[in-house]
């Protein structure tokens, strides 16, 4: 890490592995935001305001504007009680890992985050809805929430305001859809995770059948620094207009793989060379999946794009989750589609035609390629499958997010995907 | 309306729908899966794609699911844009990777909207080259057959099951392209209305398992227009034949009275026409007499003068109405206990009066506050309890409509209903299938449930009469009075005639409609052609008024007490009985008869509603069976017109019913209307094993039906249609070409002629003399003796669908269920009242009210016993 770079969401944590503990924490500034708006400090609309000039972008992958989805929660006295605020924590998307750091490394700051939060979209009652494979997060977030109890940062009248908020945790029985927001909310009602239309926007209709918004776990940790040092200075942690620092992480064949908290719009070359070290010596660079394995792949000529929500479009892809994954010369870039593939395949709820149907078929032909028995126009049927994929086509953005790396994958690597097909075999194997 | 913009042509349409409802009620061909017009969107399928775009001067347009996207003003869509033409082709191909090629072994070949819809989008090549995902089909009983290679994952089938029906035994299971629609294990389906899902589903994953037995593919069997006969709510039904066999019932919509559903004993009792049981020829004292034989000592016993008819609640008007003339009037009685006679002639002056109509079954969909005093719907009046499943959601349709979720939007609904309920009131003598929807139950014995419908009108009008106060009535007066459409539902079951009183006046009271629930599919109608109770009958041959007998359709032994009708069967010198299957009283009669079941026969029912429907005889036997009224009827009435014609001059009251469906001399361009579906070849080859030149199609003349594929190739009026089919729609779901929108009425209007329409309510002093004020005394439970109540059963109470081979397998064995310590489940017991002394086993209710017990009410040996009836229970020695 870059100790000149301003780092409020990892700066304090302890570099053994073990969590920022909550005396730690509290020495560091901790638990100061919830006391700055509880104490009368700010009400509901001002935290909202805030937030929304710190313009802060949802972290999960969609960069919606956090401020604006809080203040669609209708308040007030006819609003159907109570109000949630849901910790999308159910970090599954392939390669990335970084809620999984805050969670396990500074579970308080996530905590008083969704205090603040809460506090500002007047939620009675938070869920932090974590992925049930993050055993050591859930640990340490159990211990947390017990301590926040301990001080009265949760229950019955925080530290006298007169707010009260019960927050607990729910471990995913572990599905990808689940991750979605709507998904995630059929998941904690106890239903099926299939989608939900929209609208009925969750802010209106949402767990339960009430009011509630789901933010990312990084989005959430956040908070509390934008309401310690304001706006101005969240927005000044940023090389673009898209607010604060993000943590940005690699995986693939590099000297350094690893995670790191960022000013947002830090270009990818910057983090794939100096962060990560540059690829491995004798590997050779030949494209990435720049925020998770449903963003479309980059090669070298974009490298110096910013890596924001803002930029990335314009080179064709997204930002997604900010941690990408390096594509090298020694990999079979089919062998990655295919894998891409079926992983997606695999997680289809199985709710509309084009995904569970199309994902499934795609993820045969992939194999069938890379086993050396493609044929001519399987490339054909791929396309015309991805095409199906289009957002508005499906449902949900899963199926879009599996036709991005494939169709791109085809578009860059069309070359090695018609070898394996002329060659009836993997060159790389 | 909204003017929406479809290929640049404009249509008005409903603007609380959505796009997909529009196109096709503008009859425009768009393919669709999941979305019914009675279960909404939910944007599974993806296969209603069109192309929309943001105004005239946008030609590049987004794919939009037309099913998920309102009909708003000024929506401009494509649905012959080329990318959505392939995207729809494309999604049809998706379903298709997985179904088997076997159209040619699927019960479902022929109608299957998954053929239609493939044919639709013009998919004809797979370009999928792997194998297929196969499932393990489960055994879900003897009426729904399973076969989940088929599945296309549309949901349909868990949507309708579960969240409209209130099944729980039925789910989705796993997930991407292998979701399981099954059972969590092997057994039969649990809920009521199981075999809708055969409609439901697209495919054939879930096909009718009593049709298997018997198979014919729709196209060879002739159908008729019909009405169920296993309850008094008149659902509409398609019955269809092939070589003298009923092969099977499906659905036919009457927008106001079941719409798309049936309930199991509805759609699987038709097969007591192909019983073993069946009379077939005329038997004179147990030998066979030829049919002029037989006519011939009819005549003769007809013209000695002392003959009395019994008629039933469960034979046609006609049929009656023909006896009624043979012996008649004062010597016709109705063949209905004297009990029963009496509530149901007290239902109808009930009705009559009003001050609300009786509601459809779609009205009562459409209320929003429900009280039931005394009913087990689910097991008296099947099809009500899936109407009564939908008008709890209407309180909280309130909380959608805030939400601005159009109501289409199913599952945006249902996210914001979640498990929220609307007031449903039962009160009941013992838990009912309802009760788990039910904002609050009462149980009591039937004057308690009398006295607290008393207290409830009280509650909402001062002055109706009051005897006691309950803690409920309060409750329950008010949900009705702040409700938009209140509802009361009562009826005959329980036996009291307070009961029904008693519900009368909260209906006057709260404004509310007013349903009461009969027995038999033509209670209503033999109570309106009228005749003394069975009783009479008896006394009169006990007297020596009268010899003989002649016993229209009814097995006196369902009606009294088997030594009163042993008594009077052997006192009759005569007894002559037409029926259609054997039964008790048959096996005593002198002459017997075969009748024709609803299947051989024309005639009229009037339903618990009041509505008086036509069915129509679905094929000509090849023997002696005939209607009844053809068995007996002068020799100056031709034909079914004639019948009805006497009818309306005899009792003026009964009219109306005669205008039920059109007359035989009904014609559309001078052609009969086809009571089979049209084939491209091979009529001629049907019978070629008995005769290769074509035989004469049998003559109908008692209707505008033909025996024949021949006749118009237009769509008939409501009553007369045998079966839905239009151009490229072979499946059920043509029924959208019949009606002026999806889900709404048949072009033309619906079937039916309600017989009772009370003049709408002005002002409540119109009611105050009406009130019925002969409250019971509360209820006191006698030491050492029960009070005997019926309890139903779906399937084992009503007698003809347990001849059906399927449904007898489910059918309930007698018992008396008790709520007593000392005594324990399955127990032998011996219950004896008036009727009789009855080793039963014992079934124990623990929230039966004190000093009640119940039999299962119908199930033999039980079918004759009177209730309510104090009794004794006790240790079998």
């Amino acid at each position: 890490m870059t100790s000149s770079i301003e780092k409020p969401l990892t700066g304090k944590v302890p570099l053994d592995g073990s969590a920022l503990d909550l005396p730690a924490y509290e020495q560091a500034g901790g638990y100061q935001a919830i006391r700055k708006v509880l104490s009368g400090g700010m009400t509901p609309k001002a935290v909202i305001a805030e937030v929304k000039n710190a313009n802060l972008r949802g972290r999960g992958g969609a960069g919606f504007p956090t401020g604006s989805k809080w203040s669609f929660v209708p308040v007030g006295k006819d609003v159907p009680n109570p109000t949630y605020l849901v910790v999308n924590a159910d970090e599954m998307e392939p390669g990335t890992f970084k809620d999984r750091f805050l969670m396990e490394r500074n579970p308080h700051q996530l905590i008083e985050g969704a205090i603040v939060a809460s506090f500002a979209i007047e939620a009675d009652i938070a869920y932090i809805f974590l992925r049930g494979e993050y055993t050591l997060a859930a640990e340490r977030l159990t211990r947390a929430i017990a301590e926040a109890y301990e001080r009265n940062y949760l229950g019955k009248n925080i530290l006298g305001s007169g707010y009260s908020l019960e927050l607990h945790l729910h471990l995913s029985a572990g599905r990808y859809i689940c991750g979605d927001e709507t998904g995630l909310l059929n998941a904690l009602e106890g239903k099926r995770a299939n989608l939900r239309a929209k609208p009925p926007f969750p802010v209106v209709v949402g767990l339960f059948g009430k009011p509630t918004v789901v933010n990312n776990v990084e989005t959430i940790s956040c908070v509390p620094h934008i309401i310690n040092n304001g706006a101005e200075w969240f927005h000044g942690l940023s090389r673009t207009k898209d607010g604060g620092t993000k943590l940005y992480g690699v995986s693939g064949k590099v000297k350094r793989p690893g995670l790191w908290e960022l000013p947002m719009g830090t270009t990818v070359r910057e983090i794939l060379e100096e962060h990560a070290g540059g690829m491995r010596d004798g590997v050779k660079f030949r494209g990435l999946l720049p925020g998770g394995s449903s963003t479309p792949f980059i090669v070298e000529e974009h490298l110096d794009t910013p890596m924001d929500f803002t930029e990335m479009p314009k080179v064709g892809s997204r930002l997604g989750t900010g941690t990408m994954i390096v594509l090298d010369d020694q990999t079979c870039p089919v062998g990655m589609a295919w894998n891409m593939t079926k992983f997606f395949a695999r997680e289809s709820c199985g709710f509309c035609t084009p995904c569970w149907s199309g994902l499934g078929w795609a993820e045969r032909i992939l194999l069938s390629i890379e086993n050396g028995h493609g044929k001519p126009d399987d490339l054909g049927k791929l396309s015309a499958q991805a095409k199906m994929w289009g957002p508005g086509a499906t449902f949900c953005a899963l199926a879009p997010g599996a036709a991005d790396p494939l169709e791109t994958a085809m578009k860059y690597f069309r070359a090695d995907f018609e070898r394996h097909i002329a060659e009836q075999r993997c060159p790389w194997r | 309306m909204a003017t929406v913009y479809i290929d640049n042509k404009p249509y008005q349409m409903d603007p609380e729908e959505n796009l997909l409802h529009g196109c096709l009620s503008q009859g425009l061909n768009l393919p669709y899966f999941c979305w019914h017009p009675a279960l909404g969107s939910v944007g599974a399928c993806r296969q209603c794609a069109v192309k929309q775009f943001k105004d005239e001067h946008d030609s590049q347009g987004k794919i939009v699911m037309s099913c998920m996207t309102p009909a708003v003003e000024g929506t401009r869509i494509s649905i012959a844009d080329a990318e959505a033409a392939a995207f729809r082709t494309g999604v049809i191909e998706g379903l298709m990777l997985n179904h088997p090629h076997d159209c040619p072994v699927c019960d479902e070949g022929g109608e299957c909207h998954l053929q239609d819809m493939t044919v639709m989008t013009g998919h004809d090549y797979r370009h999928y080259e792997f194998d297929k995902r196969t499932f393990r089909n489960q055994n879900l009983g003897p009426l729904v057959n399973h076969e989940a290679n088929r599945c296309i994952q549309c949901y349909r089938c868990v949507r309708y099951y579960r969240d409209y029906a209130g099944g729980k035994d039925l789910n989705a299971f796993a997930s991407r392209n292998t979701v399981f629609f099954g059972r969590d294990e092997d057994g039969v389906l649990e809920n009521e209305f199981s075999g809708n899902l055969v409609e439901i589903c697209p495919t054939g994953v879930f096909t009718d398992k009593t049709l298997k037995h018997h198979y014919a593919r729709k196209w060879d069997q002739q159908f008729a227009p019909s009405v169920c006969v296993h309850c008094a709510l008149g659902c509409n039904i398609d019955a269809g034949e092939r070589y003298g066999t009923l092969r099977r019932v499906v659905n036919r919509y009457n927008h106001e009275v079941n719409g798309y559903f049936l309930c199991d004993r509805g759609r699987f009792g038709y097969e007591f026409v192909n019983s073993e049981r069946r009379l077939r020829q005329p038997l004179l004292n147990g030998k066979p007499v030829s049919s002029a034989g037989a006519r011939l000592h009819l005549d003769e016993c007809a013209a000695s003068g002392r003959v009395i008819g019994i008629g039933s609640p469960r034979a046609s008007l006609e049929a009656n109405f023909a006896l009624r003339t043979l012996v008649g009037p004062e010597r016709f009685y109705s063949g209905m206990a004297d009990d029963q006679a009496k509530l149901a002639s007290r239902m109808i002056e009930i009705l009559r009066r009003g001050p609300m109509p009786t509601p459809t079954l779609r009205e009562i969909e459409e209320c929003d506050a429900v009280f039931i005093l005394g009913e087990d719907i689910t097991n008296v009046a099947p099809r009500m309890a899936l109407s009564l499943r939908q008008s709890v959601r209407q309180q909280p349709m309130e909380i959608a409509k805030r939400a601005n979720v159009p109501l289409w939007m199913d599952h945006g609904v249902r996210d914001a209903l979640q498990d929220a309920k609307g007031p449903l009131f039962i009160a009941t003598p013992y838990s009912t299938r309802l009760d788990e929807v039910a904002t609050a139950t009462f149980r009591g014995a039937p004057d308690d449930l009398a006295r607290l419908g008393f207290a409830v009108a009280h509650a909402l009008d001062p002055e109706a009469p009051s005897g006691q106060d309950f803690p409920l009535a309060a409750e329950i007066a008010n949900a009705l009075k702040t409700a938009k459409k209140p509802l009361i539902i009562s009826g005959m079951s329980c036996g009291s005639e307070a009961v029904m009183e008693a519900a009368a006046n909260v209906a006057m009271a709260a404004q509310a409609a007013l349903s009461l629930t009969a027995p038999e599919c033509n209670t209503v109608g033999a109570a309106l052609i009228g005749g003394s109770p069975l009783t009479a009958a008896f006394e009169a041959i006990r007297d020596g008024r009268t010899d003989t007998v002649i016993i229209l359709e009814n097995d006196l032994y369902r009606r009294a007490p088997a030594s009163e009708v042993d008594t009077f069967l052997s006192a009759a010198k005569h007894v002559i009985v037409l029926d259609h299957l054997a039964n008790p009283t048959t096996e005593k009669a002198e002459l017997q008869l075969p009748a024709g079941t609803f299947a051989e026969s024309d005639g009229t029912f009037i339903s618990s509603e009041g509505r008086a429907q036509r069915f129509f005889q679905v094929f000509a036997p090849d023997n002696e069976v005939l209607a009844s009224w053809r068995w007996l009827k002068p020799e100056s009435w031709k034909n079914l017109d004639d019948v009805l014609a006497a009818l309306s001059k005899a009792l003026p009251e009964l009219a109306p019913a005669s205008y039920a469906a059109p007359s035989s001399a009904f014609r559309i361009a001078g052609a009969k209307i086809p009571r089979s579906p049209h084939r491209e070849s091979g009529r001629t080859a049907v019978l070629v094993n008995i005769d290769i030149s074509e035989p004469k199609t049998p003559e109908d003349p008692d209707s505008a039906l033909s025996f024949s594929m021949e006749g118009t190739p237009d769509k008939p009026p409501a009553p007369l249609i045998p079966f839905f089919w239009s151009p490229g729609w072979n499946s059920i779901q043509a029924v959208n070409t019949y009606q002026k929108e999806p889900g709404g009425p048949l072009r033309g209007g619906d079937a039916g002629v309600r017989m009772f329409e009370p003049a709408a309510p002005n002002g409540r002093s119109s009611n105050r003399q009406a009130w019925f004020s002969a409250i019971p005394p509360a209820f006191e439970p006698r030491a050492g003796e029960w009070l005997l109540l019926p309890m139903y059963h779906f399937i084992g109470s009503e007698e003809l669908s347990v001849a059906a081979r399927g449904l007898a397998e489910l059918a309930t064995k007698p018992y008396v269920a008790v709520n007593r310590a000392d005594l324990a489940d399955g127990a032998e017991v011996e219950v004896s009242c008036a009727s009789g002394t009855f080793r039963l086993p014992v079934r124990l209710q623990p929230d039966l009210p004190q000093g009640v017990a119940c039999l299962s009410a119908g199930v033999a040996p039980l079918s004759g016993v009177t209730m309510p009836a104090w009794g004794k229970i006790e240790r079998a020695k």
